[in-house]
């Protein structure tokens, strides 16, 4: 990659919101395992973990590259703070119940396929080829998320009401998926990164779809949505969940594993 | 160990059970690899990927157990013997000159 | 790999009468031939298989929550990748195996119900809780190795559906065991925390190891007639003799020592000759007194309990929307 140094500040930054999106949500998606509702449903949710998890492994990998600095992908991974890291908000809150976790992986996956049909794009090769790998995984996960919000959302009056809860509760968090700042301005510009903006109203397309189908009610237009995930501000979820994940590198700081 | 109400699978219905059909490689037969419970169709073919072909397969086919209507051993005898011994069913019954390609 | 799904049977009746059917079904098995769920067997078969089947099957689910316990904390990428990736595999096979169960006559759901009661027995290794990640490690190679030296042999058992199970799960074991200790070489080869992490694991876990398997040939019921049906096809103390010996020498390549000082190889048999298990811990954890027994029952329970109204809003769903 023969990029300007501030390009290439800019894309490490980039690099490391979408492999912090990934691993944060496929961390989530594992403490599932054992505790699906049922087998066949615990292999599901592991597999979209997996995915998840090594798109994570490839985008760190590059992104330790990108740095040139001497730190690895674990590096970036287990030794950043919370404020560091630059995962979407949506990604970091808990699974609650089975509900609020398809709600939660279903926003995020329809996201996931617009936004890597256009990352396979990328003008840098490594990244399109990243894009290309993923968008098939991510395909394959919004099926499976989009069969269960219709499963739910028009199954029993207890799935029903379990999922427009978590539809109301995370709809605060789905704004800022497309809301570009510095960064994405400038590597959508050299043709990297996708534009954000573009794909916001194919995702509220297929989203009311979806949850109309679902018999669910689509939250209003009107209320508070978050910011400031990719600039580091979280929420109180986040803590707990890098100090758990990251305890043993803490713990014993150098060691090989 | 005392059992607590509503913990065990009683008073809920059955989950409906699919055999599960995979095709290795493009080319090859669908062969039955096992089976799996889903509410339906779309549910057990996408369960199907997850439990048969994590290893990868060309192609998944699922079919609701009972479905499938087999033959059984006693009809082993009727069925099938007498197809062993058709010896002009078999090429090797046949003689063609050897020069002879066919 | 040919198997048979669960059908409908249109057969007719045949005049044996049961001797007679007892001593065709013993001849077949001789003869080497695999019994299907379609053939005739003996209720006393049937009955053993379910019980052995769906126990390795509870067994595989609930395994799932020593090991679980630490994907959250696993200390690298690829370490989180692998654990979850095997976790994921043990899911597969108790899948596998129930199905396998369920060709013998009954529904998952009755099996479930009998783990859930407390009527169903899994192994007993699953009751000691993993305090370490070296424990991830150990259990890959102690637990995995033990369970591949059980499991090798039943994939040539008399019983079609669950011999093919074992084939598939055989494959899968191997890179589990190998990621085991590959988990453990690093810890003994890393620094002095790790090289004592590993060694206290051990010590925890190789007299349960030894346990999983099952009481001494003296003190087991049940082997004649499974062993005559080829269900069972080696004893519990060859096994676990085949077992110490291929660990001994794993555990010298790493410098680890086994928590048994009556460790000695004799050279007459040329067997690793050990140390005497502690039975009644044995019968204790069996019974239901291990370290994790209640905790794995109890969590067992509510994920069953937890899951329910989704099943239930599957089902509805479903019924309102057939399928064309």
């Amino acid at each position: 990659m023969s990029l300007n140094a501030e390009i290439r500040g800019q894309l490490f930054n980039y690099l490391l919101r979408h492999a912090d999106d990934r691993l944060v949500l496929g961390h989530r998606l594992s403490e599932w395992c054992g505790h699906g509702p049922m087998l066949e449903e615990d292999l599901a949710l592991a597999n979209i973990a997996l995915d998840l998890i090594g798109q994570a492994s490839l985008f760190y990998k590059l992104a330790a590259e990108t740095e040139a600095n001497g730190r690895s992908e674990d590096d970036l991974a287990f030794l950043r703070d919370s404020a560091e890291f630059r995962n979407l908000q949506l990604v970091e809150q808990p699974n609650g119940d089975f509900a609020y976790t398809i709600a939660r992986q279903f926003f995020f996956d329809v996201y996931d396929v617009l936004f890597l049909e256009q990352l396979s794009l990328s003008t840098e090769a490594e990244i399109s080829a990243i894009g290309a790998k993923a968008l098939k995984e991510a395909q394959y996960h919004l099926r499976h998320t989009q069969q269960w919000m219709l499963r739910l959302g028009d199954g029993t009056e207890e799935s029903h009401r379990r999922l427009q809860d978590a539809v109301d509760d995370l709809w605060r968090f789905t704004q800022e998926m497309f809301v570009p700042d510095e960064v994405d301005h400038t590597l959508t510009a050299e043709a990297i990164a996708p534009d954000l903006e573009t794909l916001r109203s194919s995702w509220q397309e297929s989203v009311e779809q979806t949850l109309r189908e679902a018999t669910l009610e689509l939250p209003e237009d009107s209320q508070y949505m978050t910011s400031g995930s990719r600039g580091g501000y979280h929420t109180e979820h986040l803590g707990y969940l890098l100090a758990e994940m990251q305890v043993m590198q803490r713990t014993h700081p150098g060691a090989a594993w | 160990m005392k059992m607590e109400k509503n913990t065990t699978a009683e008073n809920e219905e059955k989950m409906p059970l699919w055999e599960v059909f995979s095709q290795a490689k493009s080319g090859k037969p669908h062969t039955h690899v096992g089976s799996l419970h889903a509410p339906d169709g779309t549910m057990a073919l996408q369960n199907a990927r997850d439990a048969y072909a994590r290893r990868g397969s060309a192609s998944l086919w699922v079919v609701p157990a009972e479905a499938i209507i087999a033959s059984t051993p006693e009809d082993s005898p009727m069925f099938f013997d007498p197809a062993e011994d058709k010896v002009y069913r078999h090429p090797q019954f046949y003689k063609i000159p050897r020069s002879v390609r066919l | 790999m040919e198997s048979q799904p669960h059908n409908r049977d249109i057969s007719g009746n045949t005049a044996l009468d049961e001797a007679q059917r007892v001593k065709r079904f013993e001849e077949r098995i001789q003869a080497g031939e695999r019994i299907e769920p379609k053939d005739w067997m003996p209720d006393v078969y049937r009955r053993q298989l379910t019980r052995m089947i769906s126990q390795h099957a509870h067994s595989e689910v609930v395994g799932m929550y020593p090991e679980g316990n630490w994907i959250t904390r696993a200390p690298t990428l690829r370490r989180k990748l692998g654990l979850l990736a095997k976790v994921q595999d043990e899911c597969g096979h108790g899948l596998y195996l129930y199905c396998a169960a369920e060709t013998l006559g009954v529904d998952r759901s009755d099996l479930t119900d009998e783990l859930l009661s407390g009527k169903a027995k899994y192994a007993s290794i699953f009751n000691y809780p993993t305090l370490s990640w070296a424990d991830i490690g150990v259990i890959g190679w102690l637990v995995d190795g033990a369970a591949i030296i059980n499991q090798t042999p039943l994939a040539k058992c008399s019983y079609g559906p669950y011999a093919r199970a074992m084939v598939h799960i055989c494959k899968e074991e191997s890179f589990h065991l190998k990621q085991g200790y590959e988990i453990v070489t690093k810890l003994a080869q890393g620094n002095s925390a790790q090289k004592e992490m590993v060694q206290e694991s051990v010590n925890r876990w190789w007299w349960p190891v030894l346990m999983m398997f099952g009481p001494s040939d003296s003190d087991s019921s049940n082997s004649e007639d499974l062993m005559r049906w080829k269900v069972k096809l080696f004893s519990n103390d060859s096994l676990r003799q085949r077992f110490v010996n291929g660990s001994v020498g794993q555990a010298k390549a790493v410098n680890l020592t086994l928590p048994d000082p009556d460790l000695r190889f004799n050279e007459e048999s040329g067997n690793w000759d050990y140390g005497t298990i502690n039975w009644d811990e044995f019968w204790q954890v069996v019974k239901g007194h291990g370290p994790c027994n209640r905790e794995r029952m109890r969590m067992s329970r509510k994920k069953h309990n937890d899951g329910r109204w989704v099943r239930e809003a599957a089902r509805a769903y479903s019924a309102r929307h057939p399928e064309k």
